[in-house]
């Protein structure tokens, strides 16, 4: 019996084209989707998503645009007279400089900072089954850890309950983006991005050249209003002379302080290998008592943590913005109706010439006493006519009517009265042999079960 | 490669039994390395040294991307210098070895788990999270 089943479904039958066919014409029908368009954070991109930046820009034009006006400011102002009386390379110091701002800037914003693709339904569940446990069942369990030893050290892993997986270590969830991020060190609104393992380096260089500009500028306008007033004998007529230099300098000041202290900070968690994150909870604090912070990144050796953090091998986007999202849902409909056709083209020979036998068998089966009889409770609608299978050894077509008999069998299992239901599609069906030759194969009407919505009860039944 | 087009036809046939996870191991630090325990649910399917075979290899493949060397730090330097545009012509280290683990692993499954009816997963597309192994109903059984 299992033998006539096996010969039944032809693997030659079921050959590439018509489902690739069925596949590809699916796809055009459907435009294929780039995976940046389904992204379930909150991120927006751009270019068709080769950029990446977070929903709110937060402050992200204001700073480019102070940016742009000081240095505009002090190329209009301020260099003419310093090329004058001093040297052409301020302005080309100043140029090269801006454009180092300018471009990191934009880097720190527009890359992705190391967001993790959210998990999978069938890992979220493999997760779920591994940490279930009993009971707790009418309150929320406490937030789910789980510890593990890193260099001797014990660390305390976080399930995110939105990206529904343990998080990995030195990973954070930002409520902003609504993302998972790898080293994640913080969220700068400055930046308009969450600044994390990606794009770390960039957000480092950012802030050194910018304090490297601010100072530049800075000195230089004092300097240009130091031999202007020299020149003119008097501040004050020099000041009026440039007022310009005046907003450079106040937009500077005020710079300085806050953008070298983020740069001197950021110089001290780069040299310790740590994330502000971290030393803002004070994850690794010395009050354990240990000779080293107690940092179980650390390399310990302050040379070591400046290259592994800014010049380490540079890791790839883990979230495949521009891939397509794989048409997972469109195959098992295309290959349930493909299984069907091709069986019944080659077979329907065999099909014509058992007609007469089927038809009285099926009339046998038809009587409804008999056919309760045949159909124990809990076993598949199937099973007479596996029955009939090894009598006719015909090959069938058409798996749908007893795909649709069967299927009321996972839902009622120990009930008869759906058989008096499906007896009526019965004898619609065995008026047509030819689908009732169908019914006979259900590996046919299995595959198509475990293809369909219930996979494993349809499983579980037919077996 | 007849094969493997051919199981990858029959794949949309054959049913999904279960799936397999193979976490990732912390232990040194946040590196990418696998879980080489073997899972039980593999046990029917296939050698456990084979299975602990080819994920030590992946983990040596991820290691080796990752690495810290003066190649990666010449690389990086070399890179902020040119402000990040001489990416646009060749590609990193890391993205190199990307495709020889993905090609690693397309022959692994064509030679050694396509046959007992189960596919690896590249790791990069679950995020470098797990490595998915996906066990098929066994119609060789049925045979």
């Amino acid at each position: 019996m299992k033998n006539c089943e096996y010969q039944q479904i032809d693997p030659r039958a079921l050959s590439v084209s018509p489902l690739s066919v069925q596949t590809h014409t699916e796809k055009k029908e459907h435009r294929p989707r780039r995976k940046w368009e389904v992204f379930p954070g909150k991120n927006r991109f751009f270019c068709d998503g080769r950029i990446i930046i977070a929903r709110q820009s937060g402050v992200l034009p204001l700073t480019l645009g102070l940016i742009v006006v000081t240095c505009g400011l002090f190329f209009a102002f301020d260099c003419p007279f310093l090329v004058e009386h001093l040297t052409i390379f301020i302005p080309l110091i100043g140029g090269v400089l801006f454009v180092f701002v300018v471009t990191s800037l934009l880097r720190t914003s527009f890359t992705d900072p190391g967001i993790l693709p959210r998990a999978t339904p069938d890992e979220a569940a493999d997760i779920e089954r591994q940490i279930d446990t009993s009971g707790s069942s009418t309150y929320r369990p406490p937030p789910r850890t789980k510890e593990i030893l890193i260099n001797q050290q014990v660390v305390k892993l976080k399930y995110c309950f939105t990206c529904k997986m343990f998080r990995p270590p030195r990973t954070s969830h930002c409520s902003l983006c609504d993302n998972c991020v790898e080293r994640f060190d913080h969220h700068c609104p400055w930046v308009g991005n969450c600044v994390g393992k990606r794009n770390y380096r960039y957000f480092y260089s950012f802030i050194i050249s910018l304090s490297f500009l601010t100072s530049f500028i800075f000195g230089c306008v004092i300097t240009h209003i130091t031999l202007r007033s020299q020149a003119t004998k008097g501040l004050v007529q020099a000041i009026q002379e440039s007022p310009a230099s005046v907003v450079e300098l106040v937009i500077c000041f005020f710079s300085i302080w806050s953008i070298l202290g983020l740069s001197g900070f950021h110089t001290y968690l780069v040299a310790s290998n740590l994330t502000t994150n971290e030393d803002i909870k004070g994850s690794w604090s010395s009050k354990r008592g240990a000779d080293d912070s107690g940092n179980p990144y650390s390399y310990n050796s302050i040379i070591t943590n400046c290259c592994v953090t800014l010049c380490g091998p540079m890791p790839p986007s883990l979230i495949d913005r521009r891939g397509f999202v794989p048409p997972d849902e469109a195959i098992p409909a295309a290959s349930a109706s493909e299984i069907e056709l091709p069986p019944f083209t080659t077979k329907n020979d065999a099909n014509m010439c058992t007609q007469s036998t089927k038809d009285v068998l099926e009339r046998m089966i038809h009587s409804s006493s008999e056919f309760n009889g045949l159909c124990p409770p809990g076993t598949p609608k199937t099973t007479p006519l596996v029955l009939e299978v090894s009598s006719v050894a015909a090959p069938t077509a058409e798996p749908s009517p007893p795909a649709g008999c069967s299927h009321q069998h996972p839902r009622r299992p120990a009930l008869c009265p759906p058989f008096d239901r499906s007896n009526k599609s019965d004898a619609l069906h065995s008026i047509n042999p030819a689908f009732r030759l169908a019914s006979p194969s259900p590996s046919l009407s299995r595959s198509t079960l475990i293809l369909g919505d219930a996979p494993d009860i349809g499983f579980n039944q037919l077996h | 490669m007849a094969e493997t087009h051919s199981l990858q036809d029959m794949r949309p046939q054959a049913a999904v039994a279960a799936k397999v996870f193979i976490q990732r191991d912390y232990t040194n630090g946040t590196v990418c390395q696998f879980q080489t325990k073997f899972p039980s649910e593999l046990e029917t399917r296939i050698d456990k040294q084979q299975f602990e075979e080819t994920v030590r290899m992946l983990n040596n493949l991820y290691a080796e991307a990752e690495k810290l060397g003066s190649q990666s730090y010449i690389e990086g330097c070399l890179a902020c210098l040119t402000a990040y545009t001489v990416f646009l012509c060749m590609e990193t280290h890391y993205e190199k070895m990307l495709k020889k683990i993905a090609k690693y692993i397309q022959e692994q499954n064509d030679k050694i788990y396509a046959p007992r009816g189960l596919l690896l997963t590249d790791p990069i597309e679950r995020g470098l999270r797990v490595i998915e192994v996906t066990i098929f109903e066994d119609r060789s059984l049925t045979r």
